[in-house]
Order: C-alpha cells, then structure tokens, then sequence
C-alpha cells in the first residue's frame, strides 16, 4: 500500500449561488479542502452562512457552479446524476436534520433499503441491519414505523442507514438540529464512537458542544472558510475547565 | 468556600479531611478541587469568626482529629448565604477589551483575535466533553455543573460568530 493514500475527501475553489427571488445568495464563495482518512471535521458558523449548501455540494445532492470535487481521488465534474447516486450508495453515508427516513417502511426496511440497492444480497442486508440496531441501542424497534419513534430514536435508525453499506465517508448535517439535549448527547456519543473505529465523518452544525467531538473545527462566514483549526487533546496554556467554573470569582 | 463549607457542616458535625470528601463526592472531577490545608485553613477562620466550633477528638494511633459543628451564628450566615441572588457571572470581558481596543493600536487585527479566542473556547469545550464523558452517569450533580459550563461557552461562541458577523460587514 502506498503511504500517501489520497484523501477520502478534497474540494477546491467550490462556489454556488442561490438564484431566487431577489438578490442572488452567494452561499458558497469559494471553497477549498481535504479531509484525511479517519478525520472528524465539523463545519460550524451561523445559520445562513452556507455550511448546508457546501455540505449538499461535498454530497452532491447540488452541484457546484465552480471548482472540483474528488472522492478518494476520483475527480466528479464528469459525474451525473446517477453517478452521484451510486456514490451515496456506496462510498457516502449522509444524515440529515429532519432524519428522512421513508415513513411507509418500517425501521428494519428503512436500514435494509441501501443495502439492497447497493447489491447485497437479503441476508447481508439483514445481517447488516441486525449488527447496526443493535449497535445503535435499537433492538426491538424492527417493526415499528418512523412516526412511532422519538426523534432521537430516529436520528438513530438514519444513522443506521447511512451506515449500512460502511461507507468511507459520513456527512452528517445538523443531526442533532431537531433533537432535544438528551439526544444530542446520544448523536454525539454515537458519532464519536464511530470515528474512533475510524469512520471519516464532515459534520455541519451550529452546536459548539456537538462540534467540540471533531478533532478538526472548520469556522464557516458568509460563504467562505473563517478558520480551520485542530482541537488538541490537553488545554492550552494550562487552562481548562476550572477556569470556566471559576470565572465568576476571577471578575469579581 | 467558607460558606460550602458551612453548608455541609449544616448536616452534622464533621472533621476536615470527611469535608473534602463530601465535596470531591458531590461535585465530582468537574469542579477544581479544593486542597486539604485550605480546607484547614478556612475551617480555623470560620472557628475564630465563631461560625463553627471545634472538639478535639483522641484517636489511638493517630494524632487527634478537629470535629467541627455548626452554631447558631453560622446557621444565620447559611441563610443569609441563601437569602440573595448571586451576580451573574460575566459583566465584564477582558476579551471583549482586547476586541474594541486593537484598531486603534495597529498590533492586532480582530478577526484574527476572535479566531484565537474561538479555539480557545472550542478546546475548552471539548475538554468539558472528555470530562462530562468520565463522570461517573448518576451524580447528576456534577452533570449539571459540567452541562453549565458548557453552555456559557456555547453563549460566548455564539457571541464571538456575532462580532465576526458585525465586522465583516464593516470591511
């Protein structure tokens, strides 16, 4: 194996323009970045500052007006939208705010689903899901409906489905944006249990506390990227939690 | 810490070293431990101030122990304590100094110092995570502490993406 394995995800000069009523939105004005192999990045910034739109891009549920994608080093200007499609299946797993799981299937089904399309065969489908659901702290929730679920126990079940086909790649935008602090803290757990496995994961979202689970902070501003910046593991400069609860004696 | 201290003692009597743990026990890892000779220290203040009184206890082995109970007075001092509010905790910011002086100095640009600060209090955050993720699940105590914590930061980092908000649009 070569030791420079390309990134499982590299983006350069992306732009896109929203173009409705009124003036035109710039939600992304150029873009560029790379994402290693095992990397947990979250994109964090206001609401409307782009980060949904450049996460649709890196997903290719939008596509860019300028600049390039490349998924493991496969460059996808070339790509349509089945091309697109069969990515998603296979190499890219996306969670969203509001789950989108499919309503009439069940949550077994809604897992399964990917799978199959994909090529597997109904067994592995099955064995996949098992393994997934039970991971997730769902056993017993095969055949309940999405609507007979919490929100937190159907962020779960899309997880699961975004990750039954073990892509290299999870997007995850706002998955805790319709979701309680509980469930939150479920997400973010989950989250950060798999990229300890070594799940890649681009997370988008507007929760510091969420955000704080990545190792890699991008600081997103009106289109553009703010700040790129590693999270280290100790506090700098001595500093840490004490200082946040003692603040109150420091100014006083 | 003389009044949390107080306010143990308002249970029952109890010598310095139980003290400590009674805290290290409720507040859990979160909160910056109190060290045994300042436990010391305050409980012979809180004696003198005659808030507390102290009985020396023989141990066999050991030299003797300084068991402490609450009087009438510290009792008042505790509702008192309970009596009234606290302040909030930030009315004053030395970063937010740094911000609205740096213009005029030529030495440092804003934005530059709000991404400083902004990783600051990321790293900070992910140490509260860490933290909040050893705690031990039922001492909810110290999940409410670490939780609060957590959110003055989310409050200060929503605060930071509105200056850059504001600035960016000045340029």
């Amino acid at each position: 194996m070569s030791d420079v394995l390309p990134p499982v995800l590299r983006a350069e000069g992306l732009v896109k323009t929203h173009y409705g009523e009124g003036a035109p939105a710039h939600a992304v004005r150029g873009v560029g970045l790379s994402v290693a192999r095992g990397e947990f990045v979250a994109v964090t910034g206001p609401s409307g500052a782009g980060k949904s739109t450049l996460l649709h891009l890196l997903g290719g549920l939008q596509r860019p007006d300028e600049g390039s994608i490349w998924l493991d080093g496969r460059c996808t200007d070339a790509y349509g939208e089945a091309r697109w499609a069969e990515e998603r299946r296979q190499y890219i797993g996306i969670v969203f705010q509001f789950f989108n799981l499919v309503s009439n299937l069940s949550v077994a089904d809604n897992v399964e689903l990917p799978a199959l399309l994909a090529g597997r065969s109904p067994k592995q489908a099955r064995a996949g899901r098992e393994e997934l659901l039970a991971e997730l702290g769902l056993e017993g929730k095969e055949r309940s409906m999405p609507g007979e679920l919490s929100g937190g126990e159907q962020q779960r079940v899309a997880l699961a489905r975004a990750l039954v086909n073990h892509p290299p790649l999870l997007l995850a935008d706002e998955p805790a944006g319709s979701l309680d602090s509980k469930g939150t803290r479920e997400v973010m757990r989950l989250l950060s249990r798999f990229h300890q496995r070594g799940q890649t994961i681009v997370l988008v979202t507007h929760d510091a506390r969420l955000a704080s689970a990545a190792d890699r902070v991008i600081s997103f501003f009106d289109g553009r990227i703010a700040d790129d910046a590693e999270l280290g593991g100790s506090p700098a400069r001595g500093r840490g939690i004490s200082d946040v609860l003692e603040l109150r004696d420091r100014l006083r | 810490m003389r009044l949390h201290l107080l306010a143990l003692l308002a249970r029952g009597p109890a010598h310095g070293y139980e003290l400590k743990q009674d805290l290290e026990q409720l507040l859990g890892s979160a909160y910056p431990q109190p060290n045994v000779g300042q436990i010391y220290v305050t409980l012979g203040r809180l004696e003198k101030s005659g808030l507390i009184e102290g009985e020396d206890v023989e141990q066999s082995s050991r030299p003797n122990k300084k068991v402490y109970h609450l009087t009438e007075a510290g009792r008042d001092a505790l509702r008192a304590w309970f009596e009234e509010p606290e302040d909030e905790p930030r009315v004053r910011d030395e970063f937010f100094m740094k911000l609205a002086l740096a213009p005029q100095t030529g030495l440092a640009e804003q934005i530059t110092l709000i991404n400083k600060q902004r990783r600051q209090y990321l790293n900070t955050m992910r140490n509260l995570s860490k933290l909040a993720a050893a705690e031990n699940r039922d001492n909810r105590v110290a999940h409410l502490l670490i939780e609060g914590a957590m959110l003055h930061l989310q409050a200060d980092l929503d605060w930071l993406e509105r200056c850059q908000e504001e600035l960016e649009e000045l340029e």
